[in-house]
Parts: structure tokens; sequence; C-alpha cells
């Protein structure tokens, strides 16, 4: 509490107080009151709420930002290009209004028509004026004290019709009014008391909304689940683990095991709207040794393909077969077509928690290998099968029960779970990477217990011999597959979410210094940077007031880029200290 | 389905704090029998427990919040804080971490260290629980135990809050 109070102390904007449910907004006109004790009127910027369709989910405009990714193809690609980097440097704050929650804040302001809409860690949604930070209504869903919520954040709502569509923390899925904040049904996803937690923004796509659920520390068996816009039903779900029987299952050994076999799915998928195909990234089996499991275990690891009408699995690409490294590749891939050999492919890319640039192809009934390639140190792959992309791992770099291993990129990943971002505009593709970290796994029997964390690994973090730094910005072309500039960070790992934009501008935070950046988008040159609250581990957005270009992002350092923080303290004793925290939500814009 | 095992249900007894006088026994174990400091492994990784009620024989596992680890140490490299709270060298703590609640899980041999598998906190049982490394904000709030008949028993309750802050 006392974090919590000097956070909320040094903020210099908007300081929120204890809200009604509905707020008035205090750039509206006072309202005439018919009713002798009329609950507070609603502002005149939710009585004009502009529903979300499904056209403009498809073809946003640039004035908006309606989904997490801003486009299906997962690109968090703004056309907007008022900002440029010759005017970059006078980027200034407009408003910040702090959220009233600690813990990672990873979530990206989505904004239409002028109402912005935040979640954050203590399953809270706040809408917000976007043009002056004035709260409108504020959602809280109490939580169980003894919930099962090893990654305490959230990584944002989603939005069609009237309704704001939440993943509670407490595996719950809730559908609010837009205008009011009040819920309209609620959807209970999983239990969990069982180890099932949700932390990953739904997905509108195909007229429902879709989720997935964390977990695979705990022993669950993921899956993705589809549910019905207006009442919560229920439509399909997928697992990500085969029961005997089906396709996959003869990746798995003979037995239980498939039960608790992880491949948890805790980031919003991509969508290809010419095959209705939604991409979903998995994470790793469990319990976390491979050989506690033996055989390929699909489809942890990987990238699957599902139907968004029927829920069919229609192709999965596997990066990390048997995996024993904790590489949870959860990561979407980003739907994108680049060129090769002078050939235009259809394409899939993502950027691995295993070290890899994955280059892939999409069709409507299978995923195929293009190419594949480290982006950081990774020293676990020998080669990769040219026709397949299977690697051909180094024994000696596979932990075991019992059986020390280290191996590059550390169990953190090259990337973990913050977006990529690419831009049509130059082409590049833009990774918030982690460099030069190492880790080391050992494995030991775990016995499966309902709710109880069933990794059986002990994971440490090394540091390459000569790092000389660790966070970076890395910039790529799809269509060469070449690296064109990498930005360092020499005090600091990388947690950040990136924004690129039309005018040629690329917007992260990630730093442990508390800032948020703008870079060059052609040369990786810092334009400005400015210190906000807390550690940025939010995604940035972009959008439009009044045909003004502004630029939002939420400040809350936390959950894993804290532990890696202090994880790095130990290695370079006293150069890593504690990152402030407290959540804030900020506003950017040109002086 | 739902094919995932349940937990038992939840009653009021199963879900209280534990208490002083309540007798300790090893999760899973379906018949509760009251453990005894010689139970407990010299120097071996923590063993789960439950609290429960002596009177009823109810166990407080309605919360994974009432979840208590077990370690039995060599009293002399006690810190003079925690051998206050051991019973013949058994030390009790929380199992669930202050940092995002996850189960302190592992046992660092060599060490003698607690950790949590998933985002690497270390704890030293030997002296209060206190953080040695990683993201935890706070000790690991520990149980003081005392011998009752010659069985483990809680002593006073747990030292400080249990639990973590989800927002």
């Amino acid at each position: 509490m006392l974090k919590r109070m000097i956070a909320a102390a040094i903020l210099v904007g908007v300081v929120s107080a204890p809200l009604p449910v509905v707020w008035a907004g205090s750039q509206a006109p006072p309202q005439p009151s018919t009713a002798p004790s009329p609950p507070a009127p609603m502002p005149a910027i939710l009585k004009a709420y502009t529903a979300v369709t499904t056209d403009r989910l498809k073809q946003p405009e640039a004035d908006d930002w309606l989904m997490v990714r801003r486009t299906y193809d997962g690109w968090n690609y703004s056309p907007l290009d008022q900002i440029t980097p010759q005017n970059a440097n006078r980027l200034q704050p407009l408003w910040v209004s702090s959220t009233g929650a600690t813990n990672g804040h990873e979530a990206p302001a989505l904004v239409n028509r002028g109402v912005m809409f935040v979640s954050t860690p203590g399953n809270q949604v706040i809408a917000i004026d976007a043009r002056r930070g004035t709260p409108l209504w504020r959602y809280r869903r109490p939580l169980p004290e003894d919930v099962v919520l090893l990654h305490p954040t959230s990584r944002g709502v989603a939005l069609y019709g009237d309704k704001v569509f939440f993943a509670a923390g407490d595996a719950v899925l809730v559908a609010l009014d837009a205008r009011t904040g009040k819920e309209v049904w609620t959807a209970t996803v999983e239990d969990n008391r069982n180890g099932y937690y949700m932390t990953l923004a739904p997905l509108v796509a195909d007229r429902k909304v879709i989720v997935g659920a964390s977990g695979g520390e705990v022993g669950v068996r993921g899956f993705v689940a589809a549910y019905d816009l207006e009442t919560g039903r229920q439509l399909w779900r997928t697992y990500s683990v085969p029961a005997p029987g089906e396709p996959g299952s003869e990746t798995w050994p003979v037995g239980d095991q498939w039960k608790t076999g992880g491949g948890s799915v805790w980031i919003t998928g991509t969508y290809d709207r010419q095959t209705n195909l939604t991409f979903w990234g998995t994470g790793n089996g469990g319990p976390w040794m491979g050989d506690q499991r033996p055989g390929d275990n699909l489809y942890t690891s990987s990238t699957v393909a599902i139907d968004a009408a029927t829920g069919k699995i229609k192709g999965h690409f596997q990066y990390n077969p048997n995996d024993s490294w904790d590489w949870d590749e959860v990561s979407p891939p980003i739907v994108v077509d680049f060129t090769r050999g002078g050939r235009q492919i259809k394409g899939l890319i993502n950027v691995a928690r295993d070290g890899y640039l994955w280059f892939l192809e999409r069709t409507d009934s299978r995923i195929n290998f293009v190419d594949g390639k480290p982006y950081v140190k990774q020293n676990v792959f020998k080669s990769l099968d040219p026709k397949t992309g299977r690697p051909d791992v180094d024994p000696e770099r596979r932990p075991g029960t019992g059986k020390n291993a280290e191996f590059c990129p550390s169990h953190w990943g090259g990337k973990n779970w913050p977006p990529v971002a690419f831009s049509p505009k130059t082409r590049l593709l833009y990774i918030p990477a982690n460099e030069n970290l190492c880790g080391a796994i050992i494995g030991r029997p775990v016995t499966y217990t309902a709710g109880r964390v069933y990794t059986g690994a002990t994971s440490r973090l090394l540091a390459a011999p000569g790092a000389d730094h660790i966070g970076e910005v890395q910039a790529w072309n799809v269509d060469t597959g070449v690296r064109v500039w990498t930005h360092t960070f020499q005090n600091s790992a990388n947690w950040g979410p990136m924004l690129a934009t039309g005018g040629g501008v690329v917007f992260s935070g990630g730093t442990n210094d508390r800032m948020f950046r703008a870079f060059d988008a052609t040369t990786g040159a810092v334009l400005w940077e400015f210190p906000t609250n807390s550690g940025v581990i939010g995604q940035p957005t972009s959008f439009t007031i009044d045909g003004r270009q502004y630029v939002a992002v939420q400040s809350g350092w936390g959950i894993d880029a804290r532990a890696m923080q202090s994880r790095l303290n130990g290695l370079f004793p006293g150069e890593y200290p504690e990152v402030p925290e407290g959540g804030a939500v900020w506003v950017f814009g040109l002086k | 389905m739902f094919l995932s095992p349940r937990l038992p249900a939840q009653d009021e007894a199963a879900t209280i704090r534990p208490k002083e006088g309540d007798l300790l026994v090893r999760a899973g174990d379906a018949q509760h029998r009251p453990l005894r400091a010689a139970d407990i492994p010299l120097n071996g990784q923590q063993i789960p427990a439950w609290a429960m009620d002596p009177a009823t024989t109810s166990v407080r596992s309605g919360t994974r919040l009432n979840g208590v680890i077990l370690l039995r140490l060599d009293e002399s490299t006690l810190a003079p804080e925690t051998r206050a709270r051991a019973a013949e060298g058994v030390v009790a703590y929380t199992g669930i971490c202050t940092h995002n609640g996850c189960d302190v899980d592992d046992w660092i041999a060599d060490r003698q260290i607690l950790a949590c598998s998933c985002h690497a906190s270390e704890f030293d049982p030997k002296d209060a629980g206190k953080v040695l490394d990683g993201p935890a904000p706070r000790a690991l709030p520990a149980l003081p135990l005392k011998i009752v008949d010659g069985m483990l028993a809680v002593a006073k309750p747990f030292t400080t809050r249990v639990g973590f802050e989800p927002g």
C-alpha cells in the first residue's frame, strides 16, 4: 500500500479519487436534471458511443485503435503520420491518470472515437475520455483471496457492438456495456482452483469472442474457446493437447499426461480474414522437463491455425518439439505477405522465445516452413531441417530430470511476450529483444496436485561470456530476411511492446529507467524519450482527437520484468535496483 | 469436458487460517496422521502440509493460502528469531510466494534455500524466510511451532499476512 501511495503521489497530472460507477466528465457541460436524485448523468461522449462493427474491425479508420494490435494481422501499426522524425522532439505528455493498481500494466489503450478503454491488474477496466484523461466509468471484479493468478496482469480488452469484453484473471469472460461499465453477461471459462487463469485480451472474429487460458506452470490442458457475443454461450473449444485418438495424440506418452500437458494460451491470436483462420501461440509442455513426457507433445510450443467458424485445427507449426527450456511460444505470428527468392509468399512471421526468427507460409489447410534464423545468441539448435524446419537439438543443451544444462537464450527467451510491430512503409519488423542472456535448468520428479505448481524444474539466469548489453530493439527487413538496425540498451533488459507509425516513428518503453521512447523507424536513432512514473511494459497505441495524433501507453512495471530485473541484480550486484511500481495511463502529443 | 481433478469442497473450518494448537498433517495424507519432528527429513526438501483442528480433525485445506511447508534443519544453524519459532528444528512457512502467489515448490539443497520455480524468488528458511534473491517484495510469513504430546503443533498464527497483491 505504501508503494501505491508513493506511486500516486509522484504523478503530475490527473490523480484519480475513488469513483462512482459512472463519472461525469469534467469537460461535459452541466446537464439539466429532471429526476430528483438521479444517478450521475451519462457523459455525452458515452451517449454518443459509436458501435464497433465487423467492417470497422476489418478496416479500421486511422483515427481509432479498436483491437489490441489495431488490425487482425497483428502489425501494431498506425497509419497516422503527423509525428515524424523531424518533429518527434516536440513530444510532450498531455495528461496522465493513475490506475490505482500495482503489478504489470501490459494492456494497450483502445480508442473508439475518443473513448479510451484500458484494463489493468486487479481485474479492472477503465473507460476514459481520451481528450483529457477524465475517467468515465470503472469496473472492478473482485478476485478471490486465494486466486491462482501467477502472472497478475491483463493484456487488454476487445470491443464489439456496444460491448467491452474482458478476460478476468479468475478465468471468467466478462461482457460489459461500453456506455456504463456494467456487466451484461459473464461466462466461467475454466475453474481457477485447478490453476486456470486468464491474462490475454479476447479476440473478436467471425462474430465470436475467442479466448484461451494461462496456467502452464500448474498442469493445465491448454485450449482456445469461442463464445457467443450476445449471450456468452460457448460455441466451440479446441484443446492444444489432443485427447487419446485425436490427431497429434500419438506424440504423447500412453496414459493420462495429456490431461495436464500444458500448452497454455495467454496471448491474443491473429486472424486471416481471407481464410477465416485464427493463429494462436501455445506454451511449453507440462511438467517442464521433456524427458517426463516423451514425444513431440503436439501442440505445445507451436503456432496452431484454428478455423474461427468451427474450432477445427487447420494446420500447425511446432517450434520446439518436446520442449525442455520453458520456451512458451505464445506470441502469435503476424500475418504478412513477403518475398523470398523472387517469390511472393502469403506468410506468417514469428519472433520466437527460442531465439529464432521464423518465416512461414500460410495456406487454408496447413502451415509450411520457409526460413528460420537466430536473432540472438542461440546454442541449442545445431541446424534446421531445410524442408520442415524441425530443429536438430544439441543434446548437451537439453535439460532433463536430474540433468543440468546451460543454454542460450534463457528460459525467458530472446523475446518474451512483448509484441513486435511491422511497418508496411519500411517493410521492417521491429523486435524487442534480450541478447546475451542464457539459462540453466535442472529438472526433478514432480507429482501433480490440482492447483499447485507443476514445473519440476529449477532455473538460473546466466550472462553470456563477454555480454556488454542485454536489451535491444532490432529492425529486420521481411523481404530480404536481413537485420537493418539494432539499438542496444547498456544497463537494461527490454520488456517493451512495439508500435510502428506511418510517420516513420516507432514507439516503445520496456527499460528499467522508466523511459518511453520514439525511434526513427528507418535508422533506429532515438528521437525523444521521457521518464514516466514506472517502467513501461504496456503496448503503445496511436489515435486522433479532432484531427491531432496522440500516442497512449500504460506505465506500470511488474511480473516477469520485475523478476528478470531482480535476477540481473543478482548477476550484477547493485546495477539493477528495484524499479518504481504503480500504474498510470499516459497520453503524449506534439507541442 | 472438464477432466482435471477437483479439489474438495470448502467448509469454514477448512478455510480459516492455522490457529494455536492445530496439529500438522502431510498434504495428500488421507489418514490425516499428525506429524512429528522425526517425520520431517533433516535438511531435506520441504514437506507440504496442512494444519488440522485437533478437536474435530478438520483439515484446513479449503484455501491454498493455508498451505504450509515444513523443513527440519540443524537448530544450531538457525537465526535467533527463527530458532524461537522452531520446534525440534522444524520450521514452518507459508507455501505461497509473496511475489505473484506461486507455490514455494523448490529446494536448493546445496545452499539450503527455498525457491519458487516460476519466478525464481529465493528465501532463507534459517533466517525468518527473508528474501535472498528474486522478485519477492517481502519475507515468507512464518508459522511458529511447538511440540504438544510429541507432535508438531502451531504455536502462534502466521507472523504476517499470507498471499500476494494481485493488483
